[in-house]
């Protein structure tokens, strides 16, 4: 990779993140519905031993639907006053597009989960234990970078033309599978949800890079076609 | 190819043409927003595109700008084959519609030296640059949402300068401003024309523009009927 | 199969030929064939009874999901990475995804039937059933983005891309689903249809199934095809019509000054 497309993908990167802090979308809206949807969980499922035992998974979820907010949000930004098409005009290489989109997205997704996990230890009562936290950390940044990744490839295509934020998450969703098992199974060995060792969380940790780097790849190779128009 | 109607009389150097279309078909969902369009534009040329609303002015435009893929026909702009790879052309060609392609939540200097990074230009480049575009002082500070019209408008146009695109493409770039608005955009399109940019500008505002353009076109159903 | 580039001016206006006609008598006779066989002929199953007729149209159906989706991805990429993109692959990749998404609904309905019989569930979280469901909805979302709007060949790139991103995110799927299952179950229910105490007559009806649906999902294919080649062709034919529609307006108008 040059450094030309890296040097372009930071700055795209640096301009989204400044953004956020700017405009506090993400902080003002998005994450208070993150936290509400952990609430919402608790009326649904009722407080005692379910809700603990979930914690992991129900965690997972309220991220993987911020997910699809940010990506809209991600988006949107670029939507908003055509800087997507001026982006295009000038041949921007779309895969220091692609690239600089997903890395702030992988910034502020990983903010929004640590807020989440500190909520679910609160909540729902998940202890975190000291020899989990390696495996917790690991889990949490490949899930991230493989959500980012997807979340990018889909969101460029949905800011393509008006009218297709409802393609999001029927897009998104099926495939996000494998983050959702792989990031349950790995947060629930870390914190040793229903007795199971840290040892049982690493090969979760395996399939998430193996997802992030695949559709990682795929994604910095699609992503020009797919925000063609 | 001679005798197009755009071809201004007495040009010795139409294969240094910055822009030639002969018979272009451009379609918009099935549409065809261009019919069979024929023209000619020289480097360093500011063309004023008039004609009334659907003719295919910002079809035009757009295909010019490598967005918009010409279905038939033969197009050539800045040298670049439009019916094959527009790669080449991208960086070259700025085109600016009815959105002003800025970040809203960011400050004027804070768009601009994202672009000046992203295209690598030099900070006194970029400081000039914003010193034409009459965005030097004060407002750099301001946010984009926070500008009026015009300043947008400069804005947007500064990004153009700061890209170093040798093609204008602008659309209806009056809309919306007040006098003194366009008054200093129009300062701004000229300096451009005069450092050798060359500019095609779709307006309805004929009389206003006439003054800034070289030449003048009409266009109607997608096709260029009369060039002066 | 050989794609045709581009609709011809003198394409025929049915999408029918004497061979696909064969093909769907053929085809008719061949689902007569597995009435008989699988309704009247073959015996129940001893375990299964009756229920076990169900898989004559399971099993074809599945297997035919998953062909139809795996042309869908050959198509795509030959559509993406052919030196001349020739549309006719994007035809029979949407056409196949189609048939395939169809073909998916009737296996996940008779499984279901099938498993509320033997199981006494629906549904069971078992990995091929959740990456099937899971399949079924990508499917899905890939028909939405074919319906996108764009020009012909925006379309079909677009989708031949989102068609290929499948092949590199199913596997995974799948993948996870099983490591999924098989921490906190035993995988042996679904093992149930396979080690069915198969007599010979029923393998002969299974085998028709499979005859039969194979055959249904070529002329699907062809005939599907062919009125998507039909539709690109009304659209190009519309276009010349509009070509000089919109000439006309120039001519019409000619007289009219530059400072109107």
């Amino acid at each position: 990779m040059s450094a030309g497309r890296l040097r372009a993908a930071r700055r795209i990167a640096v301009k989204d993140l400044l953004v956020e802090r700017r405009s506090r979308v993400l902080v003002n809206q998005v994450l208070p519905f993150s936290g509400l949807v952990m609430v919402v969980f608790a009326f649904a499922l009722g407080t005692g031993g379910v809700l603990e035992r979930a914690a992991p998974g129900l965690m997972w979820l309220a991220v993987l639907f911020s997910t699809l907010i940010t990506v809209q949000r991600s988006f949107a930004i670029e939507t908003a006053d055509g800087a997507l098409e001026s982006l295009r005009v000038a041949g921007i290489d779309p895969v220091a597009l692609f690239l600089g989109k997903a890395a702030a997205l992988a910034v502020e997704l990983i903010a929004l989960i640590t807020v989440l996990l500190g909520l679910a230890v609160v909540l729902y009562g998940a202890e975190p234990r000291a020899e989990g936290v390696v495996l917790l950390v690991t889990t949490a940044i490949s899930a991230t970078c493989g959500l980012a990744a997807l979340g990018t490839i889909y969101g460029g295509l949905a800011a393509g033309g008006p009218g297709r934020e409802t393609l999001l998450p029927l897009l998104i969703l099926p495939v996000a599978a494998p983050v959702l098992i792989g990031a349950t199974r790995g947060v629930e060995a870390a914190l040793g949800t229903d007795r199971t060792a840290v040892s049982e969380g690493w090969p979760w940790v395996g399939l998430l890079t193996v997802f992030a780097v695949a559709v990682g790849v795929s994604g910095a190779l699609a992503f020009g076609t797919l925000i063609e128009d | 190819m001679d005798g197009s109607g755009g071809t201004p009389a007495g040009d010795a150097t139409s294969g240094a043409a910055a822009v030639e279309m002969n018979g272009v078909i451009a379609l918009l969902g099935g549409f065809p927003a261009l019919s069979g369009l024929d023209l000619t534009v020289a480097h360093g040329e500011v063309v004023l595109v008039a004609g009334p609303n659907g003719a295919g002015k910002t079809t035009l435009l757009n295909v010019c700008g490598g967005l918009v893929p010409v279905a038939r026909g033969s197009a050539h702009v800045l040298g670049v084959d439009l019916t094959g790879d527009r790669a080449a052309l991208r960086h070259r060609v700025g085109l600016l519609g009815h959105r002003n392609g800025l970040y809203g939540d960011l400050t004027v200097s804070e768009n601009l030296t994202f672009w000046s990074d992203l295209v690598g230009a030099t900070p006194e480049e970029t400081a000039r640059s914003v010193e034409a575009a009459g965005l030097a002082g004060r407002l750099a500070d301001v946010k984009v949402t926070a500008l009026s019209a015009g300043q947008r408008r400069r804005t947007a146009l500064a990004v153009l300068l700061i890209r170093r695109a040798e093609l204008w493409l602008l659309d209806e770039p009056h809309a919306g401003l007040d006098p003194d608005g366009r008054g200093e955009l129009d300062a701004l399109i000229r300096l451009a024309a005069t450092s050798g940019v060359t500019v095609m500008l779709a307006s309805h505002d004929l009389d206003r523009s006439r003054d800034l353009a070289d030449r003048e076109i009409t266009v109607v159903g997608g096709a260029v009927v009369e060039a002066a | 199969m050989t794609p045709t580039t581009s609709p011809q001016p003198t394409a025929r206006r049915a999408t029918g030929t004497r061979a696909t006609r064969v093909l769907g008598i053929v085809t008719l006779v061949m689902l007569g064939w597995l009435l008989l066989f699988g309704l009247v002929l073959s015996p129940a199953d001893i375990d299964q009874g009756d229920a076990v007729r169900i898989m004559y149209v399971h099993v074809p159906t599945v297997w035919l999901a998953y062909l139809a989706f795996i042309v869908t991805a050959v198509c795509s990429g030959l559509y993406l990475f052919g030196r001349r993109h020739s549309l006719g692959f994007d035809r029979v990749a949407g056409a196949s995804a189609e048939i395939g998404v169809v073909f998916m609904a009737l296996t996940l309905i008779s499984g279901s039937l099938w498993g509320r019989i033997t199981w006494g569930v629906y549904w069971q979280w078992d990995a091929r059933l959740t990456t099937t469901a899971l399949l079924f909805v990508t499917y899905i979302g890939y028909l939405a983005v074919r319906g996108l709007e764009g020009t012909r060949e925006r379309r079909a790139r677009r989708s031949a891309v989102i068609g290929l991103l499948a092949v590199v995110e199913i596997p995974l799927v799948h993948w996870s689903v099983r490591l999924w299952r098989s921490l906190h179950q035993e995988a042996t229910i679904l093992d149930t249809d396979l080690d069915v105490d198969i007599d010979g007559l029923m393998l002969f009806t299974l085998f028709s199934g499979v005859v039969a649906f194979t055959l249904l999902f070529v002329w699907l294919l062809l005939h599907r095809t062919r009125t998507i080649a039909l539709d690109d062709l009304l659209a190009s034919r519309g276009l010349d019509r509009a070509i000089a529609e919109r000439r006309s307006e120039v001519t019409s108008s000619g007289s009219i000054g530059g400072g109107s």
